[in-house]
């Protein structure tokens, strides 16, 4: 177990380039008005840190109090509240921007050789979007918070609750046209802005996974835009497009709500496939099994990912044709998902791989992926979603996707390209440790609420019957786990960026373009403009590169 | 390169290639970044598609459950102004490709003229849109204030309007439903009336740099983009125009 490919350069002389996107300018100006990506994705990385833990606190209110089984930490509304913001922040302010926004915005440019995104300018835009709905979000919840859970189900949302939807929704709306303008962002910067050489079929995969959550971004996020709009409209002068007593009809706010909120979870799950894509590769030393599968596979999810929204309807009264269609294209969207997954095993398939933090989280996250995917097919065939629907079995299936999947594949990224963002490698153990902990931690809070769920157990109540309580117990407990595991990597990063060992330019080994430059890069991110004449994940070239490198510095020796 | 200008040097360096002043860094020519900012461009006009189709979704859904309220809803539009408000819109589109040539071929004084005129020609499509609402206003049509069921219970308390189409009472339940098609009608019409506010305030900015010669001098991008933005919204209220309308106008 201790093969490890990691190789730093020599600590006693080695140090970090004195010139580099970090030292170009001081100042805190020099941050809120950048227009370098790199910089944009440190504020994000930051923002969401922020946003993460607070939904994460509240995430902890939750199972404190759903430790006993009558409602005794708080009030059953204030209940409904918490788990609302939870739902509310966590999605919208953390796992949407999440990759994309940081490790996207950071890596994009990088990964197709061109100085920064195409509009810089709007870059920043989006930044002060986010921030803007976060700031909304939190006042929100000062001022008393939002009680309709994190859909804004109509009517209750537009009729009947007396708390503070429309800030709500302005957060929303606001993060909304923050998350549009990055998905444009990516998208015509990889379409318009790659080196010379870089043709759609080099591109990294984690390239392409963006793409395809752009896509979404742009295509589904004006439609929750309109969507609220309307609910907030309804709500004040009564329009009455959602209100059956007016003619209107609230099964239209589903659909509209669905249309985004479905590609929604692709939103949040694709840049982390991308993600796994890059590190399967380079800690198994191989080419991704089939490039050309697992691109098109994202494209795929993309696609047909507009087109499943209705299952989350199938209780709602739509006809039973519509249900049979949805259930038909629900099982189709869950074959691209598992191209993926069969081509990451088939790339570790005698793979040299080893096990540094990175390759840890992604393991994981291919693990409770797959289990997270397929109780998804469980949910999408509608003779079982009737049983499990709106019980804990829900619950447990997004939070495998969500947390499972896509958490772990941020602290997989994080961890991944820390040395590249930073210059500095983080403690090697204590990492692997909380990978091993946030995994032990993840399956005790969320694998007993499946079986609270086939049980019957219904969500979003502060109190249940007493004989499920063993299981909550269990699932609160995990999540004290968790906890620690999240809590772990935020104590030794910091640390590193002072105490870290130097990272040199690629301690990975790995093939990427941003790796043959320097940590941390310069703003312009290269020293001159790189043309890309080799395939992506090539090894064989590297190796080419790395004796080309040695030879130079033997002969000049 | 971006970074240094010349006069940092002594002398100018005869080898290096002359960046125009709106080249930004990070583009390695002027035609890729003209290339980029149209391409965005498409690309945000394809979000405010998606933005509008919710609203044309709830449109059609509504409209084929309420036939009759809707038609009856639409006879108290009046189609003159929304005939004029076409023209006035689709005319200024012209002034505004007219400005787009005028940009690219370094017309500094006809570009000014065509922004001007497209200007007023948006601040006039607001104007006699205000008319319009002022109407509305007046017969108590506005969704949620208000809202009186009268026009349709019994058409012939608007003689003008009677007289025209001859409509018969609608019972109260679809009679009700009317209020839906106005709640319509102001959404469409009103984010629609949104973007030409955009629009104006772009084109008044536009006309003061206009004016200083900044898009005749070889970077014609913004308006050319800006022009797209325009012929968009143009195309959205030709086809609200003929949905909100001209409803069954051939009985």
């Amino acid at each position: 177990m201790s093969a490890t490919i990691v190789s730093l350069p020599d600590q006693s002389t080695a140090r970090i380039p004195k010139v580099n996107y970090l030292t170009k300018e001081n100042g805190i100006l020099s941050w809120l008005l950048t227009g370098d990506h790199k910089r944009i994705a440190i504020l994000y990385l930051i923002s969401i840190t922020f946003f993460f833990f607070i939904g994460g606190a509240l995430a902890g209110l939750i199972r404190l109090e759903l430790l006993t089984p009558r409602a005794d930490l708080m009030a059953t509304d204030t209940y409904n509240k918490v788990f609302t913001m939870h739902g509310v922040i966590m999605i919208f302010f953390f796992l949407v921007p999440s990759v994309p926004a940081t490790l996207g915005n950071f890596l994009i440019p990088m990964m197709i050789g061109a100085k920064d995104l195409a509009l810089p300018r709007i870059n920043l835009l989006s930044w002060y979007l986010y921030m803007a709905g976060g700031i909304l979000a939190i006042y929100t919840m000062a001022v008393g918070g939002v009680d309709t859970g994190w859909t804004f189900t109509t009517p209750l949302s537009t009729h009947y609750v007396n708390t503070n939807v429309i800030t709500t929704g302005l957060a929303v709306f606001v993060a909304g046209f923050s998350s549009i303008f990055t998905g444009l962002n990516f998208i015509v910067t990889i379409h318009k802005m790659r080196a010379p050489g870089m043709t759609w079929f080099r591109l990294p995969l984690f390239v392409w996974s963006h793409y395809a959550a752009s896509l979404l971004m742009v295509l589904g996020t004006p439609v929750l835009a309109i969507a609220i709009v309307l609910v907030a409209l309804e709500r004040t002068i009564g329009i009455g497009v959602f209100d059956p007593t007016k003619g209107g009809d609230p099964l239209l706010f589903q659909h509209l709500f669905w249309f985004y909120s479905h590609p929604a979870v692709y939103i949040m799950i694709l840049p982390g496939m991308g993600v796994i894509s890059e590190t399967i590769s380079t800690f198994s030393r191989k080419r991704v099994f089939g490039y050309t599968a697992v691109a098109f596979s994202s494209v795929a999810i993309a696609i047909f990912g507009f087109f499943v929204w209705a299952h989350h309807m199938f209780i709602m009264g739509i006809s039973n044709y519509s249900v049979l269609i949805f259930s038909l294209l629900t099982m189709l969207v869950a074959v691209p998902s598992a191209i993926k997954i069969f081509n990451w095993t088939f790339t570790l398939y005698k793979g040299s791989i080893t096990f540094e933090t990175p390759m840890l989280y992604s393991f994981g996250f291919m693990g409770l992926f797959t289990i997270g995917g397929l109780t998804g097919v469980f949910l999408g065939s509608s003779g079982t979603d009737i049983h499990l629907t709106e019980t804990y079995f829900i619950v447990a299936h997004f939070h495998f996707v969500m947390v499972g999947g896509m958490l772990m594949a941020f602290l997989a990224g994080i961890h991944f390209w820390w040395p590249k963002m930073t210059g500095r490698m983080y403690p090697e153990k204590l990492s692997q440790l909380a990978a091993v902990v946030t995994f032990i931690g993840f399956i005790f809070t969320f694998f007993p609420q499946f079986i609270l769920g086939v049980l019957g157990m219904p969500r979003r109540y502060a109190s249940y019957p007493p004989e499920f309580q063993v299981l909550n117990v269990f699932s609160t407990a995990g999540a004290t786990i968790l906890g620690v595991g999240y809590l772990l990597p935020v104590l030794y990063l910091v640390w590193s960026l002072k105490y870290g060992a130097v990272a040199g330019d690629n301690p990975w080994q790995a093939t990427g373009l941003e790796w043959q430059t320097q940590s941390p890069p310069l703003t312009e991110n290269f020293a001159e403009m790189p043309a890309m004449d080799h395939e992506a994940y090539d090894y064989e070239w590297l190796e080419v590169q790395n004796q080309k490198r040695q030879k130079e510095v033997n002969s000049a020796g | 390169m971006p970074d240094s200008p010349a006069i940092a040097h002594g002398a100018p360096e005869p080898a290096h290639e002359e960046h125009p002043s709106y080249l930004r860094h990070h583009f390695n020519s002027v035609e890729q970044q003209a290339d980029t900012a149209g391409f965005a461009m498409w690309l945000f006009l394809v979000t405010e598609v998606m933005f509008f189709s919710g609203l044309f979704t709830a449109y059609l859904i509504y409209r084929n459950w309420y036939y009759p309220a809707f038609v009856a809803g639409s006879h108290q539009l009046d189609v003159r102004w929304g005939t004029l408000n076409t023209l006035v819109l689709i005319v200024s589109s012209f002034t505004m490709a007219m400005g787009v040539w005028c940009a690219q071929t370094g017309r500094r004084r006809g570009l000014v003229l065509c922004l001007s005129l497209t200007c007023l020609l948006g601040l006039g499509f607001l104007g006699i849109k205000t008319i319009e609402y002022r109407e509305k206003i007046e017969k108590h049509h506005v969704p949620g204030f208000h809202y009186s069921l009268q026009s349709f219970v019994d058409p012939q308390s608007e003689p003008e309007v009677y007289s025209e189409y001859h409509d018969k009472p609608l019972p109260p339940d679809m009679a009700r439903h009317t209020e839906l098609y106005f709640s319509l009608y102001f959404l469409m019409t009103g984010m629609h009336a949104a973007h030409m506010i955009i629009g104006v305030g772009i084109l008044a900015f536009m006309i003061l740099r206009a004016r200083a010669g900044a898009y005749t001098s070889g970077h014609s991008t913004y308006v050319l983009n800006f022009g797209l933005y325009w012929h968009f919204i143009d195309i959205v209220w030709i086809y609200l125009f003929a949905l909100l309308y001209l409803i069954s106008r051939h009985q």
